[in-house]
């Protein structure tokens, strides 16, 4: 088979502990060094925690995998520091077709909405995103990165987790304080701690494969319902990068994955299905072939102790809507400042309880539009197949129908609205539009000195206080003044004023220009609207008036201080 | 009264984050409805439901209609 990418070998070191005997102590081992447990491990250290990370393996993912990367993990990965990395490398697409039988039903085009940095999403075999993520992790001087160093046991008391692990030249033992399992789906960790992970498996095979188109090939997303080439089952075609494309069938619960996988059961289906749009021969190289299977379940709680589950050890989902890495990318964003307080001995631990509850409610959220994306392409009984199909017929002619066809809905980041962290909105302030409590904040251009950026490059790892102003210069000496002065303890809050007009704050409060006032629509701002923004760039809290008793007690409400 | 071919589920006192999720809501709900039923079971109940929803509707132009919309694409 053709190879596009070569897989990069990283270095195995010798533990010290393994000559010195010694009990190795840390705050903080993260086990797992897939995008998750990469994005963990960054995330701590921009809070200036060590971190060792451990990894079993000594490369990145083997095949395409993860493919689909989407607007909020591409935020955050700018916050690791690889969202360049991965957006320049990655590819763009618009345009999808559905196609039901001979025909296609509809197309659609994804313009993305202007005035935000990262698109909705972006494609990328995920071992670029692993070998931008571990090449960043292996620049942080606060991340030891170990390959080839297996858990082999973890046992913990109230006070301290203990950690046998095993190298090709002996075992040694870690003490931490805390543990982050991202061992994924199948989490070692999880199953020597003997918790319990509940789901069902999808009563479904799927054969996945990476093909290298050898000629042009449109930039687009086909997916087919029951077509001739492949009766009764789906087909999705996706675009990656390096003229590579992803191809899934859907098999049935009773093909025979080793059959299925074998080159000369694989081509001539491929070959149907690329002449099937428009009767072209294309000429494409097989480069990886895979079957899976997959379940849909989730832990009951993410955090058990001082061991703190994130991604697939703590959930899983179907692949239709990208939700497994993006999520993924979003626990570790929801816990690193967490973990950080509580470290810190700033805020209770009960505030990791607040990681679980928040998580595990968008764990739920994603686990719904997986499944119910699965039902739509994988129907279970006769009247769902029929609904199925009258709905792919409606969608050809009738709007209403076209937003029933469900082939996937892309990830979006949970709106947490029932978080206990929010301080919700209170009389007489009333606000309009999306970013109320709990909410992921929207993206804005901005400038800072007169130089173009973006709005959530300027928020993020702290809690900021963003305080809408008609004009900079003109804020009042007492307004200021309550700016300055936000930190509730010894919780940093910075102050960030934003306007429409040029110019600057007095006092040294930093500020931001707004030139065509989009984050101030977004936000629905006007003058004097301030929002308590969480070092994860959530929304905490927001009034129409700075009051700092309010924003002091929304600090306390968010790191459970209150 | 036209016949409305746009997307239009919602539900009262619910705040949608996304477009697609009314009309997921209905779907799943329809489909889990049928849950457990024989061919047979689920040919019945779809019939009930149709004449629950054209009763609800009442206004027969509407219904005239959406009947030949419906029977257009068989």
């Amino acid at each position: 088979m053709l190879t596009t990418y070569t897989y990069p070998k990283f270095e195995y070191r010798t533990p010290p502990e393994i000559a010195s005997g010694k009990t190795l102590k840390v705050p903080v081992v993260v086990v797992g060094a897939g995008p998750v447990g990469l994005g963990a491990a960054l995330d701590l250290q921009l809070h200036d925690i060590p971190v060792l990370l451990l990894d079993e393996d000594d490369t990145v993912s083997i095949g395409s995998r993860g493919v689909c990367y989407a607007k909020r993990a591409l935020e955050i990965l700018d916050r690791y520091g690889v969202g360049e990395a991965v957006c320049s490398k990655g590819v763009s697409w618009n345009v999808g077709r559905t196609f039901f039988r001979e025909q296609e039903v509809y197309n659609f085009n994804l313009v993305p909405e202007p005035d935000h940095h990262r698109p909705g999403m972006v494609n990328l075999q995920q071992y670029y995103l692993e070998e931008y993520l571990a090449a960043r992790a292996a620049s942080r001087p606060n991340i030891d990165l170990r390959w080839k160093n297996k858990v082999v046991s973890v046992a913990q008391t109230g006070k301290t987790v203990t950690l046998k692990v095993e190298t090709e030249d002996g075992c040694y033992t870690v003490e931490t304080d805390w543990l982050i399992a991202a061992d994924g789906a199948r989490s070692p960790i999880r199953r020597m701690l003997g918790l319990d992970i509940e789901g069902k498996v999808f009563m479904d095979r799927f054969l996945i494969a990476d093909v290298v188109m050898k000629a042009d090939f449109p930039s687009e997303r086909w997916f087919w319902f029951d077509p001739p080439f492949h009766p009764g089952q789906s087909v999705l075609l996706h675009k990656q990068t390096d003229s590579v494309f992803r191809i899934d069938f859907q098999l049935g619960w009773d093909a025979d994955p080793e059959e299925a996988k074998k080159p000369e059961n694989v081509v001539p289906r491929i070959k149907a299905m690329l002449g099937a749009f428009d009767g072209t021969a294309r000429e494409f190289e097989l480069e990886w072939v895979s079957v899976y299977t997959f379940q849909c379940r989730r832990m009951g709680s993410f955090n058990h102790g001082r061991v703190l589950f994130v991604g697939d050890a703590a959930h899983q989902v179907s692949p239709f809507g990208a939700r497994g890495a993006n999520s993924g990318l979003q626990d570790a964003d929801n816990l690193g400042w967490k973990l950080k307080l509580v470290m810190d001995g700033k805020a209770p631990a009960v505030l990791l309880d607040s990681y679980s509850e928040e998580r595990v409610f968008a764990a739920a959220e994603n686990l719904v539009n997986s499944t119910r994306s699965t039902d739509f392409i994988t129907p279970k009984s006769k009247v769902s197949r029929t609904f199925r199909n009258a709905v792919l017929s409606l969608a050809k002619d009738h709007a209403f129908g076209r937003a029933l066809v469900n082939s996937g809905r892309l990830s979006v980041p949970a709106f947490l609205i029932t978080s206990s962290l929010n301080t919700p909105d209170s009389a007489p302030d009333t606000f309009a539009g999306r970013m109320v409590p709990g909410a992921p904040m929207d993206d804005a251009p901005v400038l800072e000195n007169g130089d173009p950026g973006w709005l959530l490059n300027k928020v993020g790892n702290c809690f900021f206080a963003l305080y809408f102003a008609d004009d900079p210069a003109a804020l009042d000496v007492a307004t200021v003044a309550t700016l300055s002065a936000l930190s509730f303890d010894n919780i940093a809050v910075q102050p960030l004023v934003i306007s429409r007009k040029p110019g600057t704050v007095v006092g040294g409060i930093p500020g931001l220009e707004d030139p065509r006032g989009i984050a101030a629509q977004r936000y629905d701002a006007k003058h004097g609207t301030v929002y308590l923004l969480r070092p994860d760039q959530h929304v905490a809290a927001r009034w129409r008036n700075l009051d700092a008793k309010k924003v002091k007690a929304a600090v306390a409400r968010a790191t459970c201080n209150a | 009264m036209a016949l409305n071919l746009n997307p239009n589920f919602s539900e009262a006192g619910k705040r949608y984050f996304n477009a697609y999720s009314p009309g997921d809501d209905f779907y799943e709900m329809l489909i889990n409805t049928h849950r457990d039923l024989s061919d047979e079971q689920s040919e019945l109940l779809n019939a009930r439901l149709i004449l629950l929803l054209a009763n609800h509707i009442g206004d027969i132009g509407t219904l005239r209609e959406a009947l030949n919309v419906a029977r257009e694409g068989v």
